[in-house]
Parts: structure tokens; sequence; C-alpha cells
């Protein structure tokens, strides 16, 4: 295998400072199943970053466990070799990989709330890793103090005797960060571990990591599917695609000038806090392990697809300074991938909003979650609702479309006031006002076909006779690109972005005149993510419907949204024009968010 | 399938609104494939075979006195007589298909009593649950078998209420189990999608949150049928069953144990034929449950499952 050395990794200087090389590294699905992950090879020098990207299933969090000589169950590494410090990791017998794991390469899972023992004082939890490698260390007390200053935590007693719940997201992230780095370990892997955190957080949390490989000359590999991350953190990038990679190469060079369609692809999907553009997403779906072909397993989604393509597997050739697995890798022209401006809008029509919230105030029980909201759609326009976490967005939208019934206050649809729950709203009102649910993982009945799921709401809502509500199924699926072929298919037969356009479809099949979309497109990859919000953009403008876009994407703002709206802690922080909010933000809250959206910087 | 039909457009999407996927089956053969499954539903069926056609090939008529009170198996009488001299074979042949129909009836009845039970007290939540929830723990304070004879003693020893009897026991455990299913399921958004719908919360739960519950109801028919079968053995035994001289496996071993040194094969092969039918049901209905969760997949198919389940959680 061609080793993605040299000019391929420019971060590396010699030799000798190399921490982790990882050598043809192969995956399969049991000892001789079809290859998970295939011919992977990089390698990481100390202090440095190396960023593993891509969609999920590309096999990247394999890779990641891979590293640690772990593969999930089922799967079995298969060849290669994981050099740390130039010993094979998946050489070692079971007993000194068990040593090495904690002690000279720790592990970052995605999610610290499920990955810290919940019965376990913090402090406990770090000293166990200490105790366990006990040759590693001194004094384990003061190693635990230690460690946490590094990931900025006060080792206060008070804070050493909590629990994991006791601590809020980003606290517990540090703790996670601090058990990996306890044991001062050569190698570290971290598997998306700022998904699931706020931007202001997840920025403190990357300065950390930088901080730290570079302070004790670790070498890290960071998995992560947001371009936008990576791009402000890593040295190095690689990218997956199907369990290849297929670019690897310095930061500034593959987001810069990427080569790989691919890699142009998912630069073009990712949004711009700073400019209104189209988003550009890739079409298609990434094949599963068994069911990719001979040629480049890319070759089905590709624009720059040629004759070979398609039975000829690419390899890695060095081609402008990076290594690429494609076949025109030195005749494709090398441009950074440019999106169109975006036209702005039709102008706010005057007229009565389609929706306005007055003073509205929400509880949970007797936990309040929003307090005198105010807001207005006007009509044809499309809202976009922004804040972190916690700050009571989606309750503001479960409000409106009356799934959730305890609040005070007055949302008008229309001029006309609406009941608290869905239950008390006249049917043509629940037409009109429709709702778009976070996950379509779960908004589809599993049990029934897109057909049914579509056709059921024509059926709750109209009186149509059954061979009119089959033409408006058909229509509506047209319009949201998806072909007739998905009629009699079940949600599981398809990707997340094809649920999502079922969803999109259900409820645009009733001409409604409001849409809520709640976090739409949280639960997609980013070239997904392009393509759901440029439909939502495309029919909102072609139907002048009113829309309220809940995200907590401050990037995607512009590409979709007119208006914006901020909420903080249950409260309106700032509301106006996107370019207004986003250009001159005036509250010192909204200044920090924008501040802290990660940008893809190509530098 | 849609090569015949004419070819308008409207034809097609008519005819795709309509299809159904006949999963469950699948999930049956392949049940049925596993060893424990086979083992299960050859011995299940073997006894369901001997209790139908039993009766169209009993040697005597059941009734007969025809031998001698406990009467040594012989060439004519192969297991022998029994207490009155009437021949075991055919009352072993006779006696089962009473027994399986009503262990089947109860079954039905406990699962369909107890799944509205507790499926309207996990979507309606409130009142409805705890007026349902506290009526099943009273109920579950029982024993299952005192709390069928107590309902025999109040209502009387017919075939139908003892049936009933059974059924209503079922209910509590089977309302209990569907309740938690159901909990989890009517969290999720396509419920709420239905809701915004306008849609009636009996349909609801008719059309949206019951299909999704034919793994845990199928499962949990088959355990019913398994308890049903012992306790309706174990009645008989206690003489509620149905009344002499009609024969009853159950009746049998009652009827039959003074001359257990005498003739063992009066109380024995009852019993055997009881014991292979719990155990073909129970263990037919484990490996339906495996597999319908996924315990016996391959390993290759589970990683493939746990990979989608990733996607699914980001």
């Amino acid at each position: 295998m061609s080793e993605p050395e040299g000019a391929a990794v420019p971060g590396l200087r010699s030799e000798a400072t190399i921490r982790l090389k990882v050598t043809g590294l192969e995956v399969r699905l049991g000892r001789s199943g079809p290859d998970v992950v295939r011919d992977v090879s990089f390698a990481v020098s100390a202090g440095a970053v190396l960023g593993l990207v891509g969609e999920s299933g590309s096999g990247k969090t394999t890779v990641a466990l891979a590293l640690l000589g772990h593969a999930r169950r089922g799967l079995r590494i298969t060849a290669g070799q994981v050099l740390l410090d130039g010993m094979d990791l998946l050489a070692l017998s079971p007993r000194d990989l068990r040593a090495a794991r904690g002690a000279r390469v720790s592990y970052v899972p995605q999610d610290p709330s499920s990955a810290l023992n919940p019965t376990l004082r913090v402090g406990t939890q770090i000293r166990e890793v200490l105790r366990v490698h006990a040759e590693t260390m001194g004094d384990a007390g003061d190693r635990v103090a230690e460690v946490m200053r590094e990931v900025s935590l006060d080792p206060t007693p008070e804070l050493l005797r909590r629990y994991p719940h006791q601590l809020s997201g980003g606290q517990q992230q540090r703790v996670a960060l601090a058990m990996a780095f306890a044991c001062r370990p050569s190698v570290i892997v971290l598997d998306e571990p700022t998904t699931g955190l706020d931007v202001s957080t997840q920025r403190h949390v990357l300065e950390t990591v930088r901080g730290l490989c570079h302070s004790y000359g670790v070498a890290a590999v960071y998995v992560s599917h947001d371009l936008a991350v990576v791009s402000g953190l890593v040295s190095d990038v690689a990218v997956m695609y199907a369990g290849r990679v297929v670019e690897i190469g310095s930061t500034a060079r593959l987001f810069g000038e990427p080569v790989h369609p691919y890699t142009r692809g998912l630069i073009g999907a990712v949004p711009s806090p700073e400019h209104a553009e189209v988003l550009t997403g890739i079409d298609g779906q990434q094949p599963r392990p068994g069911h990719r072909g001979a040629g480049c397993s890319f070759a089905a989604r590709c624009d720059y697809v040629i004759a070979g393509c398609d039975t000829q597997a690419p390899e890695l050739v060095t081609a402008a300074g990076r290594s690429v697995r494609c076949l025109r890798a030195t005749d494709i022209q090398i441009a950074p991938s440019r999106r169109m401006p975006l036209k702005p809008g039709p102008a706010v029509t005057a007229g009565e909003p389609a929706m306005s919230v007055h003073e509205v105030s929400a509880s949970y029980g007797s936990t309040r979650v929003l307090s005198g909201v105010n807001l207005e759609v006007p009509p044809g326009t499309c809202v976009a609702v922004v804040g972190e976490s916690g700050s009571g967005k989606t309750t503001l939208a479960r409000c409106m479309a009356g799934l959730h019934s305890n609040w005070t206050g007055e949302i008008t649809f229309q001029g006309t006031p609406l009941a608290r729950g869905a239950r008390q709203r006249e049917k043509d009102v629940l037409r009109r006002v429709q709702y778009i649910f976070q996950n379509p993982y779960t908004s589809l009945n599993p049990r029934k076909t897109i057909g049914q799921i579509i056709d059921q709401q024509l059926k709750q809502f109209t009186d149509l006779s059954q061979r009119d509500r089959s033409a408006r199924v058909l229509r509506v699926l047209e319009h949201v690109s998806l072909g007739t072929d998905f009629l009699s298919n079940y949600p599981d037969q398809l990707s997340g972005g094809e649920r999502q356009r079922v969803a999109i479809a259900r409820a645009l099949v009733v001409e409604p005149e409001l849409l809520i979309c709640d976090e739409v497109t949280s639960a997609l990859d980013v070239s997904v993510q392009a393509i759901i919000v440029e439909l939502l953009r495309r029919i909102q403008q072609e139907r002048q419907l009113a829309m309220i876009f809940i995200t907590h994407n401050l990037a995607l703002v512009r590409s979709i949204a007119q208006s914006a709206v901020v909420l903080r802690q249950g409260t309106v922080a700032e509301s106006g024009q996107v370019e207004q909010i986003l250009d001159h933000p005036a509250d010192p809250y909204t200044q920090r968010l924008i501040e802290d959206v990660p940008k893809l910087s190509r530098r | 399938m849609a090569v015949n039909a004419p070819a308008t457009p409207a034809a097609q999407p008519r005819h795709a609104l309509r299809i159904r996927r006949h999963q469950w089956g699948s999930v049956f053969w392949s049940a049925a494939r596993t060893p424990r499954g086979m083992v299960g539903l050859g011995l299940a069926s073997f006894v369901v075979l001997v209790a139908i056609i039993g009766p169209f090939v009993a040697p005597n008529s059941p009734d007969a006195l025809v031998t001698l009170a406990f009467g040594k198996p012989s060439g004519q009488f192969l297991l022998g007589g029994d207490f009155l001299g009437r021949d075991v074979l055919s009352r072993v042949l006779n006696g089962g298909w009473v027994l399986l129909i009503m262990a089947v009836c109860a079954t039905f009845l406990g699962i369909i009593g107890g799944a509205a039970a507790g499926v309207s007290a996990a979507y309606l939540r409130g009142i409805s649950d705890g007026i349902i929830m506290r009526t099943v723990d009273v109920i579950l304070s029982f024993p299952q078998l005192v709390f069928a004879l107590l309902l025999l003693s109040l209502l009387g020893p017919k075939l139908w209420l003892i049936t009933l009897a059974v059924g209503v026991s079922h209910a509590p455990q089977v309302a209990r189990v569907l309740r938690s299913a159901t909990l989890d399921l009517s969290e999720r958004d396509f419920v709420k999608a239905a809701e915004l719908q306008g849609m009636r919360p009996a349909k609801v739960m008719w059309k949206e949150i019951l299909p999704n519950l034919v793994s845990p109801l199928t499962v949990e028919a088959g355990l019913r049928l398994t308890y049903s079968i012992v306790i309706m053995a174990g009645l008989a035994f206690l003489g509620f069953g149905a009344p002499p001289p009609n024969a009853n496996w159950g009746t049998m071993i009652n009827e039959n144990r003074d001359g257990l040194s005498l003739n063992p094969w009066a109380v024995i092969v009852p019993a055997l034929l009881i014991a292979l039918l719990t155990i073909g049901t129970n263990s037919f209905t484990d490996a339906f449950a495996r597999v319908a969760i996924g315990v016996d997949r391959r390993p290759e198919e589970a990683a493939l499952i746990d990979n989608l389940g990733q996607e699914v959680s980001k």
C-alpha cells in the first residue's frame, strides 16, 4: 500500500516524531465477510491532531476503535498494523493490550453522560484509571488534581465528590478528557467528543484538547462528521468514504483546494454563517459493507464520473500535495468549491401575521422553560428560532403545534387564538399548521408503508376519493424529489434523508399555511442536511409558506430564514432581520453565540 | 404484482397503498428453523396431533368398561385399564382436544383483555392508568391458580366458566407487559404525528401503537398458552374439569393415582403429554422471541444492526 508520508502529510518532520502509524488496516464483518474498512493508512506525529471525517457509516468510528485494538461485536480486525511509538498494538497479547489501553492509548467517547459510571463520584472515577495503571504514575491524589486543572476544572473537594449527573455536559466531557489524559498517553482517540455540546462549550473543550496535545506531545485522532469543527482544530485531515480513506493531507490544502469529488461535495454542503449561499448536498447514499462494487464506491454519486470509474478501484495517489483515491486525481482542475449566492427572498409582505406568539410562558411540571416569549411570523416568511440546548426553542415549537399544553399567554394563527392542546383545536387548524419532527427515525410508523403514511394524512383531513388521494400522494412525492418506487417501502428501508423527505411530504400533502420545522436536520449528515434545507427553502419560496425553522445551528440561518429570534433560557434575547442579527448582533449573548460558531476555515 | 393492472398512472399507487408485509410469518419460519424452535414446534405439534386425530383412531369407546380395574397393559389394551376398567389408551386419545380448545380460548381472552387494559393504561395515563393498574395489582396479589379457583367456586364449574376464569387470571400479567412496551411507544414522534392529525385516542392505539406490539404480543401469547395448559390440567386434577365420565388428561392423573403401583401408565401417559405440550409451546415461544429480538441473529447481521442503531442515535 502506498504510504501517505512525506509530501502527503506535510505536518511530519522526521520518523522520530511519529507517535502513531497505521498501515493497511482492514476490518471485516466476521472472519471472511465483506470489508467494513480497508486499506486505511496514516501517521500522526507528536503534538499533532489528525481529523478523521466522513458521513455516518463511512467507517470512521470503526477505525477509531481499531486504534485501541478493539472491534465492535461481529467485526474483526483482519489485517494491518497500528504502530504506537513503533510497537504494533494489534500484535499484543490480550493482557498487554489491556495494559496499553488507558495508559499509552486512550479514548474519549461521544456521549460522556453514558460513558461515565453514574454510581461513581468524579474523583473516584479519575483515580480508578490511575489505580489500574499504577506503575505509570506516582501519587494518585496529586495527579487527579493536576489533570483536572489541565482540563480547566477546579479540583475542589466539593467537585470531586459529585456524581456525573450533577455536572453539566461540558463538565462531564472534561472529566472524560481528564480520564483519557490521566496516564499521559502517547496517543489519544477522540470520537466526536463535542457532538452533544453547545457551540460555546464545544469551543472551550476543543481549545483544551488542542492545548493538551500540544504541550504534552500527544498524537491525537479526532473523529468528527462536522467539517467546521475539524477545520479549526486539526493539522491534517483524512476524509473517509465507504470504509476507505479517499483524501488525506494538510487541513489548509484539503479544505482550501479539495481534489476528491466527495471532499468537494462535503465542503459544498457545510453552511456558512457569513454568506447567504445555496447549499449543495450530495444526492444518493453511501453503499453499505458487502454492497460496494468493484470500482470506486463514490462513482454512483459523483459529478466527475468517467467510463472506468465503476470497474477500476482507484489507488491512493499523490496529487497537489496530498494523497487522493480517485482515477481523475490529476486531471480534475483544482478550484475552490464555489456556491451560488442566495437570491434574497421576497420582501416581507405586509398583512396579518401567519402566527403571533404573545407573552407565552410554559413549564414542565414545576420547571419553567419559557417566560414571556413574543414572536411574530409574517405571511410568506421564514423565521428562524435559534438558541442553545435548554433555551426552550423546542418547547416553544411544541406549544405552537399543540403538543405541549401547559402554557399561558396567547398564540394566534391568522388572527384567531389557538387552543392549548391539539385535541381542543379544530381539524382545519390542525391541517393548516403542520409540524415536522426532529428525528425522522421515530416520526414515521415503522409498520406502515410510505404510501400509507402520507395517505393517512389525507384520509384524516380530507374527504377525497382514493383515486384523488393517490394522485396527490404521487404529486407530493415528486415535489420532495422522491420517486414513486418509495410508495410501497417501509421507513426502515430508507436513509435518514429520505425519511425526512417523507416527513416533509406528509406535511405538505394537506397544503398547510404554516410549517413548523423542529431541528429537522440535526439527526442528518451535512451532505443530507444541505439537501433538506435547500428543499425546504425552495418549497417555502414557491408556495409562499409561512415557516418557523427551529435550529441550534446558527450557520444554517442565513441559508433559509429572513428573520430570526434568539432564545436564551426561555426568554427572547434578540429578534430581527437575519442580516441585522448575524452581522450586527446587539445582545452580548448573541455576539458570543456567533463568535463561537465553528467556521470552515480554508486558511 | 401490478403487471396485470391497467396502465393508468393511478392504478399502481392505489395498489401500493394497500400492500402489506407479511414479516411476522418470516419470523415464525426462521424461529422454526432454529434448533430450539424445531424441537419446540415438533413436540407441540405431536401432542396437538394426538389430541386431534385421537378420537378418530381410538380402539375402544372411552367410557366402556372393557377390562379390569388397573389392568396391566396387554396386547389388546396397550396401556392397560383405569380405575374403573376402561381402556387407558382410548381415554388418552379422547382426553386432549377439550383441554386444548379451552387453553387456546383462555389464552385469547387473556391476551385481548390484557392488551386492551395495558395499552390504554399506558397511552391514556392519568386516572385510567391508576384505576387499571391498581386493579391489576389486586388480582396479581393472588397466585394465578388460587385466583382461578376462587372465581370457579363463586361461579360454578362449567367448562366455559373455567375458560373464562383462566383467561381473566392471565389478563393482569399481559397488561403489565404490554403497558411497559406501550409507554415507550407512545412517546415516539409518529404517535404525536397521529395526534396532530386529530386522530381519536382509540384509533391511535389501534392503528398506530398496536401494529408495533406484534412481537411482544406473540411472545406473550405463547407463554400464556403454556400457563393455560398447566392451569387447566391443574384445575382438572382438583376436580374442576369436564365432569365424569368425560376423559380429560388432568382428571385422569387424579382418578388413577391410587393405582400408581398397579398400572402406572394410566398416570404417566397423560402427565407426559401435558409436559411435552408445555415444553414444546414454551421452547417455541422462546425461539420466536429470540429471533424477533435478534439474539439468534448471526453476529454479522447483529453488527450491521448495531451500526444502524448508531446512525439512529445521532
